[in-house]
């Protein structure tokens, strides 16, 4: 259903994606795990073309999105929702106005029946009687399920979710993951989870696939991927700093100091 | 830790008398100003090529027009009143050498509409409107709002630009309209009220000293100033990058490079209707 075709993409010197290739089946879930600010919140950008790549293609259906006409891509995103990692609310808006925008930017439905379709939705996330509400009233974690709200309200065949558990408890990810789970069974939505969260990965996944220096480094289920070889892999899932992957410089202080970095006084 | 302001001193110092990096920060700087006018010419034209594929946002557009024109009115009013008086009383200090102190109605008419009602009220707005609007957008901007909006199937041109470049072509006429009035009352008041003119003979004057040209002259720079307004704001918006800072920054960047167009588009105008008409 989505085919990534050797995307490149780099943000002045910095290469960000080298080459970078998957292919996700219709209603699978395909997690995208990787280090913080390693492109995986690019590469999501990219299948949303909010981004254009240096190289390559990304298909989805047979057709190619960055040779869409105006209007065909916008039949296109219709058909795509994407949760921001900041949830990207409009902070004008209520949670209402948020959550309808969609349905009353594209449907032609009557007023009623928008209600119906955004208290439904709010109820799917765990949230009920806060539409009249402006976004800066909200948690951090409410603002992230009224965007997974906006993202599912006008029931996309494609979600993408860029980490969709972080800043939540543990109960409301639960929650969170349980809900993609039950999207794919149901509707058959193929989802795209960029995420840190491994508990996350393992709940909702078909396969994982693991982004590292702009490339993938490794791809398959999460039995697999518990049992892999692979060093750079078995580094990220155990969450060790021991490695191939480096840490931070800032991360290297404290391990090498044992104590906090200080600034001078 | 001595050694280290003597440091950065040093390497200021070969930078400013190093040749090559004056040619560098030269050629940067001219590489920015080319790409960002090229960047607000290409907003402009997709904004217009918008607004000719899908009707324009009246909810949106009427709020716009609320916020850049009616909020604008009492900076506006001061604003021309005390230039219409002040213009009033330089120019009768220098007329009455001349005793030619009637002709200060004259003056202050001319001076108002075709020059300083249409630059003052553009300077004004420029620094509430285009200020408010750059903020605005560059915030949507960095907290991944606009991204949101393209991922809702939504034009953020159509969407954001469009409205507020309507509303600030057809509020800077009015405004300037209404700033030529109150900045020729002004003048009269100061006139009628401390230099012994009588209302019918400056309003005969400033009535008999205008003609068309001087109308169209104000009021066609009002409404180029109206879009250079609303392009810059909204451009600099939408490539604010980072977070508060690149949002402070935008704002700056698009008061100070809308009062630089102001001007200079200002003597275009001038020079254009000096020359040909």
């Amino acid at each position: 259903m989505i085919d990534i075709s050797n995307i490149s993409k780099s943000f002045g010197s910095k290469q960000v994606l080298i080459q970078t290739s998957l292919k996700v089946a219709k209603g699978e879930t395909l997690v995208i795990i990787g280090r913080s600010g390693c492109g995986k919140s690019v590469l999501l950008k990219h299948v949303m073309r909010l981004l254009t790549p240096d190289q390559g293609k990304i298909f989805v259906d047979q057709l190619d999105i960055f040779a869409m006409e105006p209007q065909q891509l916008n039949q296109y995103r219709m058909q795509v929702g994407m949760l921001f990692q900041n949830s990207a609310l409009f902070d004008s808006m209520t949670v209402y106005e948020n959550v309808s925008f969609s349905l009353h930017e594209h449907y032609k439905l009557p007023e009623a029946e928008i209600q119906k379709r955004v208290v439904e939705k709010l109820k799917l996330v765990g949230l009920s009687g806060i539409e009249n509400l402006m976004p800066s009233e909200l948690s951090g974690g409410m603002k992230k399920r009224v965007a997974l709200a906006r993202a599912i309200c006008t029931d996309p065949k494609i979600v993408l979710y860029d980490e969709p558990t972080t800043g939540l408890d543990p109960i409301m990810s639960d929650a969170i993951n349980e809900l993609i789970i039950r999207m794919q069974d149901r509707l058959g939505i193929t989802s795209i989870v960029v995420t840190h969260d491994m508990n996350s990965a393992y709940k909702v996944a078909n396969r994982i696939a693991m982004l590292y220096e702009g490339r993938i480094v490794y791809i398959g289920t999460p039995e697999e991927i518990r049992k892999t070889d692979n060093a750079v892999v078995r580094q990220f899932i155990s969450g060790s700093s021991k490695g191939p992957i480096a840490p931070d410089v800032s991360y290297q202080y404290l391990i090498d100091n044992h104590s906090h970095p200080r600034s001078d006084e | 830790m001595e050694n280290k302001p003597r440091k950065t001193s040093l390497a200021t110092l070969r930078k400013w008398i190093s040749v090559q990096d004056w040619f560098a920060m030269i050629g940067s700087y001219c590489m920015d100003f080319f790409s960002d006018m090229g960047g607000i010419g290409i907003m402009f034209w997709r904004t217009n090529l918008s607004l000719l594929r899908v009707p324009i946002r009246m909810k949106e557009t009427m709020e716009q027009m609320y916020k850049i024109g009616v909020a604008s009115l009492p900076l506006v009013s001061l604003t021309s009143l005390f230039t219409g008086m002040v213009l009033a009383l330089q120019s009768a200090y220098q007329l009455q050498i001349f005793s030619a102190i009637q002709f200060t109605s004259d003056l202050v008419t001319l001076s108002i509409i075709r020059e300083l009602g249409p630059v003052l009220t553009a300077m004004v707005v420029a620094g509430r409107v285009g200020a408010s609007i750059a903020a605005e957008l560059g915030t949507m901007k960095v907290t991944e709002q606009i991204d949101a909006l393209k991922s809702l199937a939504t034009d953020p041109i159509h969407y954001l630009v469009a409205p507020r470049y309507v509303a600030s072509f057809f509020m800077l006429f009015l405004l300037t309209i209404y700033a030529d009035v109150i900045g020729v009352l002004g003048g009269y008041a100061v006139a009628i009220f401390k230099l012994g003119m009588s209302p019918h003979q400056f309003m005969r004057r400033a009535i008999d000293i205008l003609v068309m040209k001087d109308l169209v002259t104000g009021l066609m720079k009002a409404f180029a100033f109206g879009i250079v307004i609303a392009m810059v704001g909204c451009f600099y918006g939408f490539n604010a990058e980072g977070g508060a800072e690149g949002v402070g920054l935008a704002t700056t960047r698009a008061v100070v490079v809308s009062m630089i167009m102001i001007i200079v588009l200002d003597c275009f105008f001038t020079g254009l209707f000096y020359f040909l008409f």
